[in-house]
């Protein structure tokens, strides 16, 4: 079974040691995910896997047979951008641009977990249907994903608009049923 | 890193076979093990990779809950048992990395995490006598405000950095194993040894044998519980110091306790000392700091370190005194 990038499938290297990040960028082009520390300190290397924001650095590309994975080359559709990306153009969520892709990436993995009900750290009250997605919850879930530019507050804003307009994860529920 | 080949267990006896294999590892989410096969740390000759097995978490016959070892740390977290009965577990696990880390990492992967030790990274410039015994530790004598105050020898002072094991300790939880000559069932707070001579032997594991669930025994009658974290940034940081506590107290008097620390041993720390003191006493802030004191009394810490004795005193008596705020 091959793996699915993008929609696209492609073959998995034989050598296990090959890591996902190097699959996307080394064999398949792909230059979005970057290779920040390599060690899972960074999310410079961000992807979704099935769905699920993880670190493409710390993946071999073994583990993801089967698996459908998505970069951020993967998000523009017919319409053009995705909205998130938009927000982060309008928003100036970044500078140089390194972390941008996985900040994206990280970003929509984030707004379905806390949509299906993922508390953080700072999460109060784990009873509340309510909880909204404040700046400083996106703050918490985003923590990851660091920024040496320091274009945080634009990448929260940006978040903000597209995720968080809705108000509370009841609201964003019932918009997705 | 040195060349492994790869396979994907299908089942626990198969993957019990190839895990009794010289030289063979285990695999979960990697966001550990891939780090130190860069490192060179670690050289398996063939990965076995885990994450196939049971994920399952489900409750069991008396009133506790059973997860597979193949759980990832998120599913856990979020998990509508763990939120209502053991919501300490999931403030532990929300505590710790980041949550791409959480989502690749398993149970199983999380408690076998090796320490965060910068020189047992360190393979070209530091000295580790986890690493390679017999070369000395660079950590006594260097940078070691992360280390540890309680449990370490003179050759080694490393952490075991899990956030969710402090919970799980606090939470009396059992581990399943399955090795090569067969099942056996252990309390967690046993499975990890302290350094003494040779701080490369870190568990009780047997060779090839296989982490396959946690057992959650029924949660405390009348407990109020919660996990609380210290450390240098507001997230995304190892624990200096943190502090697991289930709390029972009735007409002002501790009627249970449970308490355990993270970030100052080399593993999940059982706090019974100051456990023991605070049974049947009351339940006020002074009684909390000074059975957070008879905990700590032999604590050794090192040149950098010795903040994390006050630090470890004061988070308890704040997070005990707040739980027993909650009951009155
Ligand atoms: C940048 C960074 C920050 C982090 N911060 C924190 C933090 O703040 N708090 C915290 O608690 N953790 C933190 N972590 C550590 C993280 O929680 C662990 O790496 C993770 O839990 C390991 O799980 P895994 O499934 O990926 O394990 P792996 O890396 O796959 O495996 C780890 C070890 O467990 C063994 N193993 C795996 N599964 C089994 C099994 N079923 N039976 C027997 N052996 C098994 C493997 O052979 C290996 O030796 C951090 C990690 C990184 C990279
Ligand atoms: S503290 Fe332990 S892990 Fe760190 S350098 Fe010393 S021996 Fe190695
Ligand atoms: S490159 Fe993967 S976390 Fe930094
Ligand atoms: S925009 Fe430069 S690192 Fe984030």
């Amino acid at each position: 079974m091959p793996i699915t990038v993008n929609g696209n499938e492609a073959e998995l290297p034989h050598d296990p040691r090959v890591s996902l990040l190097d699959l996307l960028r080394e064999d398949l082009h792909l230059f979005g995910a970057k290779k920040g520390c390599n060690q899972g300190a960074c999310g410079a290397c961000t992807v979704l896997v099935d769905g699920q924001r993880v670190l493409s650095c710390l993946t071999l590309a073994v583990q993801c047979e089967g698996r459908h994975v998505m970069t951020v080359e993967g998000l523009a559709g017919d319409n053009g951008l995705h909205p998130l990306q938009k927000a982060f153009i309008e928003h100036d969520g970044f500078q140089c641009g390194f972390c941008t892709p996985g900040q994206i990436c990280s970003a929509l993995g984030m707004a379905a977990e806390f949509d299906r009900g993922v508390p953080s750290v700072i999460t109060e009250d784990f009873d509340d249907d309510g909880v909204a997605l404040t700046p400083e919850e996106i703050r918490e879930r985003m923590s990851g994903n660091l920024c040496r530019c320091g274009a945080h507050n634009g990448i929260v804003a940006a978040i903000a608009e597209v995720h968080a307009i809705q108000g509370d994860r009841t609201d964003s529920r019932e918009a997705a049923a | 890193m040195t060349p492994f080949t790869y396979s994907r267990a299908s089942d626990t006896a198969s993957a019990v076979q190839f895990g009794a294999m010289a030289q063979a590892k285990y695999l979960g989410g990697g966001t550990n093990l891939v780090d130190l096969l860069r490192e060179t740390i670690e050289q398996p000759s063939s990965l076995i990779d885990v994450t196939g097995l049971s994920s399952a978490i489900t409750p069991t016959a008396d009133g506790g809950l059973l997860i597979g070892a193949a759980a990832k740390n998120t599913a856990l977290a979020e998990h509508r048992l763990v939120l209502s009965h053991y919501p300490m577990l999931t403030r532990s696990i929300v505590a710790g990395a980041s949550a791409q880390i959480r989502n690749m990492a398993t149970v199983g992967g999380n408690i076998l995490q090796r320490t965060r030790c910068a020189y047992f990274y360190d393979t070209e410039g530091s000295r580790c006598n986890k690493r390679s015994l017999g070369q000395g530790c660079d950590a006594i004598d260097g940078f070691n405000r992360n280390h540890a105050i309680l449990g370490a020898s003179s050759s080694c002072v490393a952490t075991h950095p899990s956030d969710m094991c402090v919970a799980l300790a606090a939470l009396d939880a059992l581990v399943h194993l399955q090795g090569p000559t067969g099942a056996r069932v252990i309390p967690l707070v046993d499975l990890h040894l302290l350094p003494d001579n040779d701080p490369g032997k870190e568990t009780v594991l047997l060779p090839g044998e296989l982490i396959t669930a946690i057992e959650l025994p029924s949660p405390l009658v009348g407990g109020r519980s919660t996990y609380r974290k210290v450390r240098d940034r507001a997230s995304y940081a190892f624990a200096l110091v943190s502090v697991a506590a289930i709390l029972a107290v009735e007409d002002g008097k501790v009627t249970g306790v449970r308490l355990a620390f993270g970030g100052v041993a080399p593993k999940p720390w059982r706090a019974k000392k100051a456990e023991n003191a605070l049974l049947g006493a009351p339940a006020t802030e002074a009684t909390f700091r000074k059975a957070a004191e008879a905990e700590l009394a032999h604590a050794t810490p090192l040149s950098g370190n010795g903040f994390k004795v006050e630090l470890a005193i004061r988070t308890v008596a704040a997070l005990m005194t707040s739980l027993a705020g909650d009951q009155s």
